[in-house]
C-alpha cells in the first residue's frame, strides 16, 4: 500500500490574540509548517484547511479562497472542512486521502479559528453549532451543558468521581506549563478544580478547555515525494465515523460510539492495538471526555476511566501517557484547529523535538479529535520507520 | 440571538414544540421525537406518520446551567435534562422550579411555557418545559 508521510509540522501560539486576524493566525500557521518541510510553496499542490464557525465567529466564510490567497499561493485548489471541533482532522484525512489518490504528491492541511472577537454569550451560542441548533440549542443549553449530562451519567453508571475529572486537568495543565504555545502554562491543583466557579453542574470552569485563537499546520507528502527528504514521521492509519448530531438521541450517553468505529479503523490499517500505542493526544474539551477517550480508545476498561486517571496511568511516567503538551485544556482550543495541533505535537514527539516535554523511547502516537458531543470522531495514527 | 428568533423556523416545528408532537415509522413501529421523516430502519420501506407523545417521563441526567448562552442569560441558573419518555424515546428538556429538587430518576410531565425572547420588543417564543411530579 502507498504511505503518506508528515514533512513538515508548525503551530502559531495559541492565545487570547487581539492584535492578530483569522488570515494572520491561518498565513502564519503555513508559512511555520512550510518552513519546517523546507520546501518552497511552489511545491504545495493543495490546500485543506479545517475551520468551525468563521462565518459566526469572524463573519468570514470561504475559508479556502481566504487561505489560499493570503498563504500566495493561489491558482491551486482550496478545501475547507468542517465538522465542529473536530474540523482540521478531517481536513488531515481528507488531504491525507488525496494524496492516496494519486491526484496530489505534496499538500498543506491545517486548521485556524479566531474566536475571541465574539464576547463570551455569543461564543457559547456559537460553540453550540456543533449541536442540534432545533432540539439542543433551543432549549437553553450549552456545549459545557452536554458533557455535563454525559458526567453526571457517567459518574452514576460507573462511580466516576469529581475528583477523578479534576486530575484529569491537573495532568494536563502540568504537561502544558512547560509548553511555550501554551495559553495557560501554569500548574493546578485538584483543590484549584472544585473551588473553581460552577459553569454547568457537575463541571466547573476548570474542567472546562478555554476560549482560544490559534492557527496549526502540516505538509503532507507522498512516500515518492517524501524520500527525497529528512525525517519524515508516517500515517500509519486513520478512520473517521459518525453518530447522532443530538445527544439525546444516542443509544448510549457514556461512551463514544464514533470513536470505537474509528479507533477500530485505525488500529487495523496501522497493524496495531491500543495497548501498543505508546502516547495519545485526547480531545480533553471537558475533563469528563478525556475519561471516556481513555475507555472508548481501549486503553482500559468501560467505566474504569476514572481509576486510570487517579493510578496516574496518564502522566508522562504512566503507562499510556496522554496529553503530553498539555491538551486542550492548557494549550487552548481554537475549535478548527486543534485536530491538527494534535498531529503537530505527535509528530514533534514522535521527531524529539519536544525539549522538556520530550517523551523517551517511542514509535508512535494516537490523536482523537472529537466534533460536538460525540457526532463526529476522527482517530490518526503516526510513526517513524 | 441568530437562528432562535427566526419566526419561520419556530412556526414550521411549532407541532412538535408546543405539543410534542413526533413521529412513527408504521412499517417497524420505531417513535421519534424530536420528529424525523426518514426512519433510520426502514428507510425506503418506511411508512412516517404523526404520533403524539405523552410528555410523561422520566429524568436519566440532569445539569444546572450557570453561562447560559445569548438571550437565556436572565434565565440563569435552570436545569436541563435528557428525559426518558414513557414511550422510550429520549429527549432533552428545561426542568421548570427549584433546581435543587432535581434528580435522576424523578419522573416529569410537560407543561407549557415562555422559552425566550427576541429582544424587549420582539416575539415570544414559548415551547414545553418539564416539571417535577409529585
Amino acid at each position: 500500500m502507498k504511505r503518506v508521510a508528515i514533512i513538515g509540522a508548525g503551530q502559531t501560539k495559541f492565545d487570547e490574540h487581539w492584535e492578530k486576524s483569522l488570515r494572520d493566525l491561518s498565513t502564519e500557521a503555513g508559512a511555520l509548517a512550510l518552513a519546517d518541510a523546507k520546501i518552497t510553496s511552489k511545491q504545495v499542490d493543495a490546500l485543506y484547511i479545517g475551520n468551525m464557525s468563521a462565518g459566526r465567529f469572524v463573519g468570514q466564510e470561504h475559508l479556502g479562497a481566504m487561505a489560499m490567497d493570503n498563504a500566495g499561493l493561489n491558482p491551486k485548489p482550496a478545501v475547507r472542512c468542517e465538522a465542529a471541533c473536530a474540523s482540521s482532522a478531517l481536513a488531515f484525512r481528507q488531504g491525507y486521502m488525496s494524496i492516496l489518490s494519486g491526484e496530489h504528491d505534496i499538500v498543506m492541511v491545517g486548521g485556524a479559528e479566531k474566536m475571541t472577537d465574539l464576547k463570551g454569550t455569543g461564543a457559547i451560542a456559537t460553540l453550540m453549532g456543533a449541536g442540534d441548533q432545533e432540539w439542543e440549542s433551543s432549549i437553553g443549553n450549552t456545549f459545557v451543558g452536554l458533557y455535563a449530562l454525559i458526567a453526571r451519567a457517567h459518574m452514576k453508571e460507573f462511580g466516576t468521581t469529581r475528583e477523578q475529572m479534576a486530575m484529569v486537568s491537573v495532568n494536563n495543565h502540568k504537561n502544558g506549563s512547560l509548553n511555550p504555545l501554551a495559553q495557560f502554562p501554569c500548574e493546578i491543583t485538584v483543590e484549584d478544580v472544585l473551588n473553581s466557579t460552577l459553569i454547568a453542574d457537575p463541571l466547573r470552569l476548570l474542567d472546562c478547555s478555554p476560549i482560544t485563537d490559534g492557527g496549526a499546520a502540516l505538509i503532507l507528502a507522498s512516500e515518492e515525494a517524501a524520500k527525497k527528504l529528512d525525517n519524515p514521521i508516517w500515517v500509519l492509519g486513520t478512520g473517521q465515523a459518525s453518530d447522532t448530531l443530538a445527544l439525546h438521541d444516542r443509544k448510549s450517553h457514556i461512551e463514544m460510539i464514533a470513536t470505537k468505529v474509528a479507533a477500530k479503523k485505525a488500529y487495523e490499517q496501522a497493524g496495531l492495538t491500543s495497548e501498543k500505542i505508546d502516547i495519545a493526544e485526547v480531545h480533553d474539551c471537558f475533563s469528563i471526555n478525556e475519561i471516556l477517550a481513555i475507555e472508548d480508545l481501549g486503553f482500559c476498561k468501560k467505566g474504569d476511566g476514572g481509576k486510570f486517571v487517579e493510578q496516574g496511568k496518564i502522566a508522562r511516567d504512566g503507562e499510556k501517557p496522554i496529553n503530553t503538551t498539555g491538551g486542550l485544556k492548557s494549550i487552548g482550543h481554537p475549535v478548527g484547529a486543534t485536530g491538527v495541533r494534535q498531529i503537530v505535537d505527535i509528530t514533534k514527539q514522535l521527531r524529539g523535538q519536544c525539549g522538556k516535554l520530550q517523551m523517551k523511547g517511542i514509535k508512535n502516537g494516537l490523536a482523537l479529535n472529537v466534533g460536538g458531543s460525540g457526532a463526529t470522531a476522527v482517530v490518526n495514527i503516526l510513526g517513524v520507520d | 440571538m441568530g437562528h432562535r428568533s427566526s419566526i419561520p423556523l419556530y412556526w414550521r416545528l411549532q407541532k412538535s414544540k408546543y405539543n410534542l408532537v413526533g413521529t412513527k415509522c408504521k412499517t417497524c413501529g420505531k417513535l421519534y421525537f424530536p420528529p424525523r421523516q426518514l426512519c433510520s430502519e426502514c428507510r425506503r420501506k418506511g411508512e412516517i406518520e404523526d404520533f403524539s407523545f405523552s410528555g410523561k417521563g422520566e429524568i436519566i441526567s440532569f445539569t444546572v446551567i450557570r453561562a447560559a448562552p445569548e438571550g437565556f442569560e436572565k434565565y440563569t441558573p435552570y436545569a436541563i435534562a435528557l428525559i426518558k419518555l414513557e414511550e422510550g424515546e429520549v429527549i432533552s428538556g428545561q426542568i421548570v422550579g427549584d433546581v435543587t429538587k432535581v434528580e435522576e430518576g424523578k419522573k416529569v410531565k410537560s407543561v407549557f411555557r415562555r422559552m425566550h425572547e427576541d429582544g424587549k420588543d420582539g416575539v415570544i417564543f414559548y415551547g414545553v418545559k418539564f416539571q417535577l411530579v409529585g
